[in-house]
């Protein structure tokens, strides 16, 4: 194997590039394009415009003083990315890379989408920028967020439903790779989490490191000290590691990912793979799975159809081998609890997927003392979900 | 036991007809007597896949063949052990798995390149492992005689070269953008691909997937460059005629070989 190109984009043993040849040419294009702008002052400048006069940045971070009176502990502060614009922190992510995919000349994107919310941000940066935008989606996601293909639909995307495998967020990001090996020259695959190949994982934590750059800074001016604990909540783990980016160096801060645990990670019915899966290779990376014996991707279950994945970012696989995060598993009970808890408490309801960052906080929070602080990062707005935590409590309540 | 280049040198004209079929599907004793057949019938390698739940690569076509296996509960040792009573009952037809990298990885690189050897396989195929990936995979396969092979698509452009310069076995020209399944007609520069491969690696041959479905196609393929590979098409046939799909595929391969040995 003389002169072989080594392996690029690990995190550890993580990571890496496990594609189709047919791909390889377009994801060193997108590594070239982003290297030569992530440090461009042009590109920065219009990013931050987008940011700030768009999406609604810098989000708030809101101190949650009724539930911190209530849990009798640490202080609990709310980083709001339910507050961008399309109402999760997808945006961040989104218009980065519709800002570098107009940069390259590509003028169509491609998107997968479990809970729609990266769809939805997809749809609306393609308007804004006059692209193109197809969205791959499960026909089972599709019937849980009826809205939200509606939301796709009205922004001008045409949703594709996807049948293949159990109809979730894996299958629609198999069937978005595939989508992309047919057409690459004008096609940008607007990847939404912080997975797949080199250099999807970099990309989109620059993307959103927003989040921990931001909450450093408004901590230290509030408090004026670093949290004791940062918590978000891990499907892929976009939210998360943007959420702890800038806190890694920090060694006394807590980086804490939860996990979706489904009915229990005693059950098949889970999805947290940092607590049930093995190391393995799929989409495009080296990671933790949640699989068989044989390497057969597990058919995942969470209520949230946001984490609703096998997999893992590599670099939370490589935080979680170093030790550096811990990554706890919570169940649909906890989660629905603590998005009801949320919206009684604070007068803010959390998307499904937030709620299993707030669940973890209303464990921890009471065992903290009142002069400890932790930040829980709610990715996103609970609206989309109201229909369906309602019928889990038993309400006949369709959208 | 037989390499892959045994295949190809096998051949009277030095073209290989390489069919593929996805193992269990319809069912694992089917899949036995359709190796038979199609060495029969003039094969001279055959790419068997080991079902994998997301074949990212595949079209509708292998997909469904891929779920109809797994519903059967192949494994990857099922798949070995077959392997093992064709080569008792005498089948030397040269064999490389197709699969995807977990199935490999999961299973232990140096385990399933053992177990290869073992029941005489000849390698792998992995649509999921690029160059820049393969040396993880190629460097236990190679230390057991086994080749891991190398693939090509029409985007690959000056990465051919080097791709090719690494190549054992034989080199998988992809002929065009997308997943696998058959298309009416195939565009890409296929000779140019050729050309490139040769100037790189002289020794290597190279055969075409990904599209072809008739015989003209299959010549027409396997004159510009050392073979011609048929998935989608017979997997199809299997799909669609279940257990009763031996000798209509057997025919089928006959057809396909000796259009591609006419050459």
């Amino acid at each position: 194997m003389s002169n072989s190109p080594t392996s690029r984009g690990r995190f550890g043993i993580h990571g890496g590039q496990y594609i189709p040849e047919t791909l390889m040419n377009a994801v060193i294009e997108l590594e070239e394009a982003y290297d030569r702008y992530k440090d461009d002052p042009d590109f920065n400048a219009e990013l931050t415009s987008l940011f700030n006069s768009y999406a609604g940045r810098p989000s708030l971070l809101y101190y949650a003083a009724n539930m911190t009176a209530d849990l009798g502990g640490a202080k609990v502060y709310l980083k709001r990315e339910d507050l961008n614009h399309t109402g999760a922190h997808k945006i961040n992510n989104v218009l980065g890379q519709a800002l570098l995919a107009k940069r390259m000349g590509k003028t169509r994107l491609i998107a997968e989408t479990g809970a729609g919310q990266h769809g939805v941000a997809t749809a609306t940066a393609a308007a804004l920028f006059g692209m193109e935008c197809v969205v791959y989606m499960g026909v089972e996601d599709m019937e849980r967020q009826a809205l939200n293909v509606y939301r796709m639909r009205l922004l001008g995307a045409e949703v594709r439903g996807v049948a293949a495998g159990t109809g979730t967020l894996k299958d629609a990001v198999s069937e978005t790779f595939r989508e992309w090996t047919n057409r690459i020259d004008d096609t940008h695959y607007c990847l939404g989490s912080v997975m797949g190949p080199h250099p999807f994982p970099t990309i989109v934590r620059d993307f959103q490191a927003v989040i921990s750059r931001e909450a450093r800074a408004q901590i230290l001016e509030a408090e004026g000290k670093l949290p004791d604990a940062v918590l978000a909540c891990v499907g892929g783990g976009s939210n998360a590691i943007g959420s702890f980016y800038h806190f890694i160096g920090d060694e006394d801060v807590r980086l804490i990912g939860c996990e979706a645990a489904g009915r229990g990670i005693d059950t098949w019915e889970t999805a947290a793979t940092m607590n049930v899966g093995k190391l393995g290779i799929f989409h495009g990376m080296k990671s933790y799975f949640c699989q068989d014996e044989y390497g057969q991707i597990a058919p995942v279950y969470s209520i949230s159809a946001g984490l609703d994945y096998p997999g893992v970012g590599p670099e939370h696989a490589m935080l979680h081998d170093s030790g550096r995060a811990e990554y706890v598993p919570v169940t649909d009970e906890e989660a629905v609890q603590a998005f009801e808890y949320l919206s009684r408490t604070e007068g803010v309801i959390p998307a499904i997927e937030s709620a299993h960052a707030v669940a973890h906080a209303l464990k921890l929070a009471p065992t903290m003392s009142s002069d400890q602080v932790i930040i829980v990062t709610l990715s996103g707005r609970g609206d989309k979900d109201v229909a369906a935590i309602a019928r889990y409590r038993g309400e006949n309540l369709h959208e | 036991m037989k390499t892959i280049a045994d295949a190809f040198a096998a051949s009277p004209n030095g073209k290989a007809f390489i069919p593929f079929i996805t193992a269990g599907d319809p069912t694992l004793a089917v899949t036995e007597q359709l190796v038979v057949a199609m060495a029969d019938a003039g094969a001279n390698l055959i790419e068997l896949g080991v079902p994998f739940s997301d074949p990212t690569a595949e079209g509708p076509v292998i997909q469904d063949a891929n779920i109809r296996a797994l519903k059967n509960h192949v494994t990857t040792d099922d798949v070995f052990d077959m392997v093992g009573r064709l080569r008792a009952n005498g089948c030397d037809v040269p064999l490389v798995i197709m699969t995807y990298a977990n199935v490999v990885f999961s299973y232990g690189i140096e385990r399933f390149a053992a177990r290869e050897r073992e029941v005489g396989l000849a390698g792998v195929i992995l649509p999921d492992v690029p160059h820049e990936e393969k040396a993880e995979f190629a460097e236990v396969f190679s230390a057991h005689g086994l080749d891991v092979v190398s693939l090509i698509a029409p985007t690959s452009h000056e990465r051919i070269r080097q791709i090719a310069s690494d190549a054992t076995g034989f080199v998988y020209i992809v002929s065009s953008l997308g997943v696998t399944g058959v298309r009416s007609e195939i565009t890409s520069d296929i000779g140019g691909m050729v050309e490139l491969i040769r100037a790189a690696n002289p020794a290597i041959p190279c055969a075409v997937g990904f599209g072809i479905s008739t015989p003209e196609q299959a010549a027409s393929m396997a004159a510009k460059s050392d073979g011609a590979i048929v998935g989608s098409a017979i997997v199809r046939m299997i799909g669609e005629l279940g257990e009763g799909c031996v000798e209509p595929v057997k025919a089928y391969v006959r057809e396909m070989a000796e259009a591609v040995h006419a050459l």
